[in-house]
Formats: structure tokens, sequence, C-alpha cells
């Protein structure tokens, strides 16, 4: 059976597609072989800057011959249904058998589709697979017609077996497949032919070329690891970066260089930075001071120098980024030191987004929202609201300007240099996390209430312009959002109540977006509403009418002053309910997202959102926790069982005589033990299950509730709801109303699905 | 076996070599476009002639500006006014990553002691409303010219598709030369009776305009030019395309694309004066491509952008 060897060699494929195409052309190469017959035995892809590579094993020589029979109409049927049914089969009147079949006598076509060559089966699948290659971004060259990443050169397509090797006949676009390749773009340039993959990546490699990427990545991180050993240093692992560089070379070469002494005062990540997204250079650390202290390199050739000149190139254009970098870090050294103001100042003309306003507008929002979530979480206010004040003045410096994957670290360096308490330098480093469902999640309190005020801000901002994430589209990153908020509470077990800090910062973004309305009076006019601190909608409207008030006697501006108050008295306050009853839906949306991943069911927490304090995210997870532990229990198990067979008698029993059951039982009209044994059962659970209700203590409450589930099960068993006797029938129903409240009182078991 | 290459001397040394590299290659050398454009790439010879079918090469120097650049001749790499060497084939020949590298050699790089990589960098002028994909070249590091395939130019699908390379002389000059600072490279021969280093030629007018662009520029001024050579340049194309003087078909797409040009550079300059918001810049942006769109609307419409008569009377 005959190998297949395929190469595409073009030009310099981009480094962080190559991985994905040799993949893609793979899949679409052998899915296509084994649709039109051709199975094989094993398939490899590699990749390299100029060239995809596929080489597929024990390919069978040709597809098998498939015979069908068709059956057809009978034989006396008239002439144009035998001619149609001759034209569908593809077969002449005589080539017809003729069969018994229970309708009678009938015809029947024997189709045979023969076995096709390899080879041509090969060329028709190769050409639809470069027609329809799904590179993220495909160009046009010249006058080609074809579409490739990069201009595409030549074909090699090349079947081998041990009678030979046999050049696919293929042509697309004038390039016409053949069994050559070329080697190394400065080092091997001539094109040489290869018969089979073996022999293929022996003579690539002769030529310069190492054809697998990963063994280019091993040999680039050993020779990197190795001499940064023998100078007693360690490079800074950055796998990300291996493959990017892999991606770049054929022949990797690996340099290591100094990093000029003036910069090694550096911050070692602007180092690391600068290094890695300019010039695509490793970082080697010293492990003893945990500075970055040379650089490695991965050139794309040898020379007779040994690399020398390329190395002394590479440190002169190193030299200038950070002669750059430097001067970034000490002019913003300089303003940093004199205490950051600068920096918030110029934020004011830098917008954050058209409709919620500038960054500085937005900085003073979250400060004023740090200062009231502080004393809920235990930091301390005037921290966290200066925290909040300083914690994105670095998005105007310099280096961030350069380099903005630094915002945040280079902002706890500047508050370092400007003397702010460690506290605060650490909540500029840490409120913009976390970012992702595994990032780490800050628990120093005053880098927490920044975090959460900075999250809660964004979420309510675009809430309150309408901006809501929508199917797979999320552009502000509102749902990261929303699970960063949920991680900081429940990692640090912080209690909040949500919708009462929600409140207060959607009036706030209102308040603002009308004052944007009136653009020429808004001072003034913002001030002084923002002076009453107002935080609820009640109060809004009180304000509201205050400062008409005030403003009104104002004789000035009194034209401006009627267009203000009469879009005052605009202000439509049902959004504002609508968009935190939505917010908080979201949140528990995106909660039950995280919650299924602990193994905790959807149903369950809808079974606790009915409960009161579900706008507080700690309680509502530890009681969905308790639920969830509880149901997993026999006795929950039973219980929820006992309880649903209570409420469907209940609800149908209600929806029957049209009045509900809640008058409370009496005992005295108990006829059987069992029923005076569940009245005193659930006489006993409920004041425990209040208890621990009001202690939070939610296990116990279940517990409380489990104690019923033998006296719900042997009432049931014993006794029929449904007694003649009136009275009677009324005081059992009574009672199961008494379970069904009692029960309640724990969770909305009705909610739990099965 | 590193061959002593010939190394050029100077930065006009180095100029030279590529006009006559590119001449011998068969491009027709241009000289510079007179107006003031903020890249090689605005030159009618590539925008207008990337355009269409008929087959083009030119290769051209073109000084160009870019008013937020200015440092008032003090920082080593950056210049308001600085030079490009622009080369662009259509359709573009199969070895023009061949001929690249030759041109290198031309100015003294060896390929046997550097390490040449083309490393991904698409390519987009929103002004232009124009995309192509291709590389940044770098040498040891160093990032020596920009190599793109044209797909779109004024919002046409390029067909043929055009090669472009641009190099940054002056960089590309210091790197070959050994030069630290610009204003300290030799601009002729450092032999030469009167030898003259880039300061001496430039350094007086970084100043000039760095003032001129960042505090001198007469705003007010420069919006009514630009509102006026927006206005110019749809005035023009909305003449018809029937000459009644001469009875010829002759559509002014070069003067409406001059205006074209010139709001671009308005608009540059605006910019550097600080007067420009950042929701306006878009909106300019989106104006001067409007015009740049028109004015390619016209010239594939004209002969050299492949009109031919039979398709008037199709």
């Amino acid at each position: 059976m005959p190998d297949l060897l395929i190469e595409l060699f073009s030009e310099e494929i981009p480094a962080r597609m190559q991985a994905r195409a040799a993949a893609d052309l793979k899949a679409r190469m052998t899915d296509g072989l084994v649709e039109a017959g051709l199975t094989y035995a094993g398939a490899a892809a590699f990749h390299t800057p100029r060239r995809l590579t596929l080489a597929i094993e024990g390919l069978l020589e040709r597809s098998p011959t498939l015979r069908e029979e068709r059956k057809g109409p009978r034989v006396d049927a008239p002439e144009k249904a035998i001619e149609g049914f001759l034209r569908g089969a593809g077969v002449a009147k005589e080539d017809l058998k003729v069969q018994d079949d229970k309708k009678g006598q009938v015809y029947v076509a024997v189709i045979e589709k023969p076995g096709r060559e390899a080879a041509e089966i090969v060329a028709e699948v190769l050409g639809s697979v470069i027609n329809n290659f799904p590179w993220p971004k495909s160009m046009r060259w010249g006058s080609s017609g074809l579409k490739w990443v990069r201009p595409l050169h030549s074909i090699l397509c090349v079947l081998s077996s041990e009678a030979g090797t046999e050049v696919v006949p293929f042509e697309i676009e004038g390039i016409v497949a053949g069994d050559t390749t070329a080697g190394h773009r400065f080092m091997a340039p001539r094109r040489f032919s290869v018969t089979n993959f073996e022999d293929y990546a022996a003579k690539l490699k002769r030529a310069y070329v190492v054809l697998d990427a990963q063994e280019r990545a091993d040999h680039i991180w050993q020779d990197a690891t190795n001499m940064a050993f023998a100078a007693g240093l360690e490079v800074v692992e950055d796998k990300g970066l291996l493959s990017e560089v892999a991606g770049l070379v054929e022949w990797p070469v690996v340099l290591m260089g100094e990093i000029g002494s003036d910069f090694l005062g550096l911050p070692p990540e602007v180092l690391q930075t600068s290094m890695k997204e300019h010039q695509k250079f490793f970082s080697v650390r010293n492990a003893k001071t945990g500075r970055i202290e040379r650089f490695i390199t991965v050139a794309n050739r040898e020379t007779a120098d040994n690399g020398a000149t390329i190395l002394a190139g590479n440190q002169k254009v190193l030299a200038a980024r950070l002669s750059d970098a430097k001067f970034f870090w000490e002019n913003d050294l300089r303003i940093a030191a004199k205490g950051m103001e600068t920096w918030t100042e110029q934020l004011s003309n830098v917008t954050f987004h058209n409709k919620l306003g500038s960054q500085a507008a937005r900085i003073d929002r979250i400060a004023a929202l740090a200062r009231e979530i502080a004393p809920q979480i235990g930091a301390d206010a005037d921290l966290a609201e200066k925290a909040a004040r300083v914690a994105k003045a670095d998005l105007s410096s310099e280096m961030v300007y350069e380099f903005p994957e630094l915002q945040g670290l280079m902002g706890r360096y500047y508050a370092e240099a400007a003397g702010l308490p460690t506290e605060v330098a650490a909540a500029c480093q840490d409120h913009y996390s976390p970012l992702g469902p595994s990032d780490t999640v800050p628990t120093a309190p005053v880098s927490v209430a920044v975090a959460l005020a900075d999250k809660l801000d964004t979420l309510t901002g675009f809430w309150a312009i309408d901006e809501k994430p929508t199917g797979s589209k999320d552009p502000f990153a509102l749902r990261r959002a929303a699970l960063g908020v949920i991680r900081l509470l429940l990692v640090n077990g912080l209690r909040l109540e949500l919708k009462s800090t929600v409140q207060t910062a959607i009036v706030e973004h209102y308040n603002a977006l009308q004052f944007q309305i009136l653009e020429e009076i808004r001072k003034d006019e913002y001030t002084a509403m923002h002076q009453f601190g107002i935080k609820s909608y009640n109060q809004f409207k009180e304000v509201q009418s205050l400062v008409s008030e005030q403003l009104s006697l104002a004789s000035d501006k009194q034209n401006q002053q009627d267009t203000f108050i009469e879009k005052l008295g605009q202000i439509d306050l049902s959004n504002f309910v609508s968009d935190e009853d939505d917010l908080l839906s979201f949140f528990h949306d995106r909660l039950k997202v995280h919650l299924r991943d602990e193994g905790i069911r959807h149903d369950v927490i809808d079974a606790c959102l009915a409960m009161p304090g579900n706008d507080d995210i700690t309680l509502l997870t530890r009681r969905a926790q308790a639920l969830g532990d509880f149901l997993k229990t026999e006795e929950g198990e039973n219980l929820v069982q006992g309880f649903k067979r209570a409420n469907n008698i209940l609800s149908q029993a209600e929806e029957k005589d049209g009045v509900s059951y809640e008058f409370g039982a009496d005992k005295k009209f108990a006829e059987d033990p069992t029923e005076e044994a569940l009245f005193d059962a659930l006489q006993a659970a409920r004041p425990q299950i209040d208890a621990a209700m009001k202690a939070e203590d939610f296990a116990a409450s279940m517990g409380a509730m489990a104690a019923l589930r033998a006296p719900i099960d042997a009432f049931f068993e014993a006794v029929q709801v449904n007694s003649d006797k009136e009275i009677v029938r009324r005081n059992r129903l009574n009672l199961l109303s008494t379970i069904r409240s009692t029960c309640l009182a724990v969770a909305d078991l009705t909610k739990l699905e099965g | 076996m590193a061959t002593s290459i010939d190394k050029p001397r100077s930065f006009q040394e180095i100029i030279l070599r590529l006009q006559s590299y590119w001449a011998a290659k068969g491009c027709a050398i241009m000289q510079p476009y007179d107006m003031e454009v903020g890249a090689g790439t605005f030159h009618p010879a590539t925008t207008l002639r990337s355009l269409g079918s008929k087959p083009w090469a030119a290769a051209y120097v073109q000084p160009s500006r870019r008013p937020t650049d200015g440092r008032y001749g003090e920082n080593p790499n950056r210049l308001q006014h600085y030079y490009q060497y622009q080369v662009l084939i259509k359709p573009s020949p199969p070895d023009l990553q061949d001929l690249y590298l030759g041109s290198l050699e031309a100015i003294g790089i060896d390929m046997e002691m550097h390490d040449i990589r083309f490393v991904e960098d698409d390519w987009e002028s929103p002004t232009l409303g124009a995309w192509g994909l291709g590389w940044e070249v770098w040498c040891d590091g160093m990032e020596v010219s920009q190599f793109t395939y044209f797909q779109q130019v004024g919002g046409h699908d390029c067909h043929p598709v055009s090669g472009e390379l641009t190099y940054g002389l002056e960089r590309l000059a210091m790197y070959v030369l050994g030069i630290d600072h610009v204003m300290d490279m030799p601009y002729n021969d450092p032999q030469a009776p009167i030898a003259l280093k880039y300061g001496d030629v430039f350094r007086q007018t970084e100043e000039e305009y760095s003032r001129h662009n960042f505090d001198l520029a007469n705003t007010d001024m420069l919006l009514k030019h630009f509102e006026e050579a927006e206005a110019e340049c749809a005035a023009l194309l909305s003449a018809s395309f029937d000459d009644p003087k001469t009875g010829k078909r002759i559509i002014p797409a070069h003067p409406a694309y001059d205006q074209c040009i010139k709001a671009s550079h308005l608009f540059n300059l605006l910019d550097a004066r600080g007067v420009i918001s950042v929701t306006e810049r878009q909106a300019y942006i989106g104006r001067v491509r409007a015009l740049a769109k028109m004015c390619a609307d016209a010239f594939v419409q004209t002969e050299a952008g492949g009109w031919t008569p039979a398709e008037a009377t199709a």
C-alpha cells in the first residue's frame, strides 16, 4: 500500500496560523480521501514558516468497486416510466435484469461504480482542499486566481511504494505538482527531489530545515536553558513565545546577548515585555536577585562568525528600544513622585465610552462606590477611596501607553514611588483581577473593595445605556466582570447586598447620563445633585424636586434652568428598577454557570433564589450548597417527594375548592395517630428551622426539615386526605399547607426538577 | 565564505544604489510626487496605478511628512520629514521576495552574515480605504522594510494584485552605515570636499517644522483648507467625462486625487495641533477615505485605470 506525501510550499506563513493550518490540512485531506473510499493507516502533519506538509501512510492503491442493485418498475410498466428509470440509473435497457417480486416481474439495474486509482482521488481532494482552505485571512497575488495565506509557490505530491515513487498528476492555477522542494531560504535554496517522507525529512535536514515544529521548539528550549545555565542564570519560561519563535525559523540558532547595564534598573516586567513584544526575545533571569540580566534570541541561520554580527545587530536594536522604555520609566517616576495627580487630571480628556463619559468621571464613580462597599467587607473606607482614585492613573503614563499590558503593574510601581500606602499600591495592581475563571482572586480588603467597585461600575454603566451582552456578543466583557464579582465575593466569603449597591451605582449612572444631555449647564447642577449623596430611587425623586426648587430660585440662566427642570422631570424611574432586576438576574445566571462547574444543579439554585436575601451571592451559594448536599441524602430525596405529594394534593384541592388552606390546622380534629405525630413534628420543626435560618445555618435547617420525612411518610401511608367528613378533610388540607409553608421556609422545593 | 561586499558610504549612495538596482530590474524610476504626503503609498504612482488591470512597475523616493513625529531634530530616530523608498509592481512577480533580497544586497547587506526574516504584518490605510497582507522585514531584529500584497485600494479589489515594497530610508541607512543618531549620518560622501551630514541638511528644518506643526500652524486656516479641498475634490469629479473643448473623454481623476492628498495632509497637521478629539478623528479619517474612494472610482474609468473605449458602448 502506498504512502502519500504532500508539501504546500509558500512565502512566509504567519507563525500564529501554522499549527492550525497543518491540522486543517490533515483533517480535510484525510476526510476527503476516506469519503472517496481511500482509507489509510496513519497520517501526520508538519509546518514550518514556508511549508505545510502532510504524510499519509498505508493508503489504499485504489478505492473499492461499489456495486449497487436498484429495483425499477414492472416489466409491463409504461415505456416512459422505464425510460425515466434508465436515465436515473445510467444504464441501457439491454443491461437490465428481470426479477420476480411481490408486484410481479420487475426490472433491476445493476450499477457498478468502478474503483478509482489513488492518484486520481488524491488530486481531486487536494484541489478542493486548496480551494476551500480555512485560513483566518487569505490573499490573492499576481494574476493568479488562487487564494492562500501568502503566495503559494510549489506543490510536492508523491505516492510512494516498493515499486517506486509516482508524482500525482495535479495542477492548480498553473502550479504543477512535482517531486521537488527547496531547502532553507539562505543556507540551501536549491531545489531537490524526494522519493518518500523519510527521504524528504532527511534531505530537508541536510538542507537546514527542521520539519517538526516541536523538534525546533525543543531544540530552542534546550539550547537556551543550557546557555543560561552555563552563565549561572535561568530562562524565563514562556510557552507562547517559544511556539511563536519556533514558527519563525526553519533552522533555529540560539544566541544569548547582553542587556546594557544602563537598563538593568528597569522593572523586570518592563524588560521582559519590551523584549518579548518588540523583539521576540526570551528573558534570562538571575534566580538569586530576580533581575533580568540577559536575553536569548533565535536566529534562522548559521554564519561564519557564529552569529556575532546577528547578535550585535539585535543588541543594538534592543538598546534603542530599551532607551525608549527607560525614558518612559524615568519620566513616569518623576510624575509619580509628585503624587500621580497630573495623570488623573489627564484622564478627564480620555473617553471611557462615549455615553459613559471620561475615565476621570468613571474614577469618581468607582471611588464613591469603593467607599460605599468598603465598610461592608471590612476594608478601610479612606484607603479604598484613595486606592480607587489612583488605581487607573497609570493609564496616562508613557509606559502603559507603550505597553498596555503593563497596566496595573506599573500603577503599583508608581504608587510605591509616590509613597502611597502598601494597600493602595497593591490595589493598583490587583483591582483588574480576576480576569478569567482561573485567574487569582485578590484577598486584601482594599484591593477587593476597588475590584468590586470597578466591575460593578462597568456592569451598571453598560446596563444603564442598554449595551448588554447578547448571544455570543459581549464586546465589553460584562460576563467576565460579573463572574469576577461573584468570585471576589465567594472566595473571600464576603457578604454584600448587591441590590442596594447596584441601585446606588445605577442611580449614579442615570444621573450622569441626564447631565450629559444638558451639557452646557452640566457641572453646577451635577454637583448640586451629587452633594445629596443619593443612593436610592426614592431619594432620587426627592432630591430631584429639591434641586428643581433651588434652581428656580436663582434668576440667572433662567432658560437653561427651565430646560434642566423639564428634563429632570422626564427621568423615567421605571428604567432604574428594570435595570436593577435585570442585572441581578444576569448575576444569577452567571452564578449558575459558575456553580454548575462545581457540581450544583441549576434547579437547586432556582429553589434558593426564591428565598429572601438572594442578592447576597455568598449567602445564596451557601444555601444552594447545603440544599445540594441535602438532596444527595436519602432523607432529603424522600422528604422532597413527600413535600411534592403534599403540595400536589393541596394545590389540586385549592384549585377545586377555590380557596387557599392556610388558616392553620387544629390538632383536635386529628383522627389518626400519624396525623397527631405529624402535628407534633411540624410544631417542633418550625422553631428549629426558623432559628437555624436566622443563624444562616442552612445545614441545621435542612436537618430540622429532614426530621419531617418519617412523620410525613407515615401520614400518607395511614391517612386518606380527602375524608368524607368535610371538617377532617379541611383540617388535613390545612395540615398539608403547614408542611408546605414549613418546607418553603428552607427553600422553594417546588422549583426542584424530578 | 563571507564576501567582502562593497559597503556604501553615505545616505545618498544608498538611495542611488536602490535607484539603479530597481532600474536594472525594469522599474520606471519616477520622481517624488510634488505634494505633501504622509507616505510613499500616497504617490499616485502607487495609489492610483495599483488599480485596474494595466501592468505597472515603478520605483521612487518619496519625501514623507508625519507632523506628529516631529522632535525638533533631537530624537535619534524620529523625524517629521523623512524619506521612503517605494517600489510597486503589478502584477506582483513570483520572485518578488528574491528581488527584494537582492536590493538589500545591493545596498551592502551581506546575506551570509545577517538574519533576514519575514514577520507577519498586515497593512491597512484607513484614509485610503486600502489594505493588504504581507510582512515587516527584519534584519537582525531590526525592521528594515514593509512588504505588502495590495488586496484593496480606495474600496476596489485589486485585480491583478500589486506587490509593494517600502523602505524607511533613514532607518535602513543608519543600520547599514552603523550610525546611532540620524543627524550624524553622512548625507554625501564623507570624503567630499564639502562633506555634509544629515543634520547639516535637516536639523534646522526639523526644528522649524516641529514648532510650526505643534504650535504655529493656523488651525482655522487649516480647517478651512480642509473643507475647501474636500469640496473641490467632489466638484472636479462631478464634471462631465466628456470635455466640451477638445471633444475628448477626460476625467480629472489625478487633479481630484491631489485634493484628496491635500485633505489628508491637512488632517495630519490638525491632528498634530491637537485640535481633533478622539471621536472627531474617526470622522475626519472617514471623510478623507470617502475622497480616496471617489478618486479610485474615477481612475478605473480612465484608460490608465484599465478602461477601454469598448466599455463605453457596452
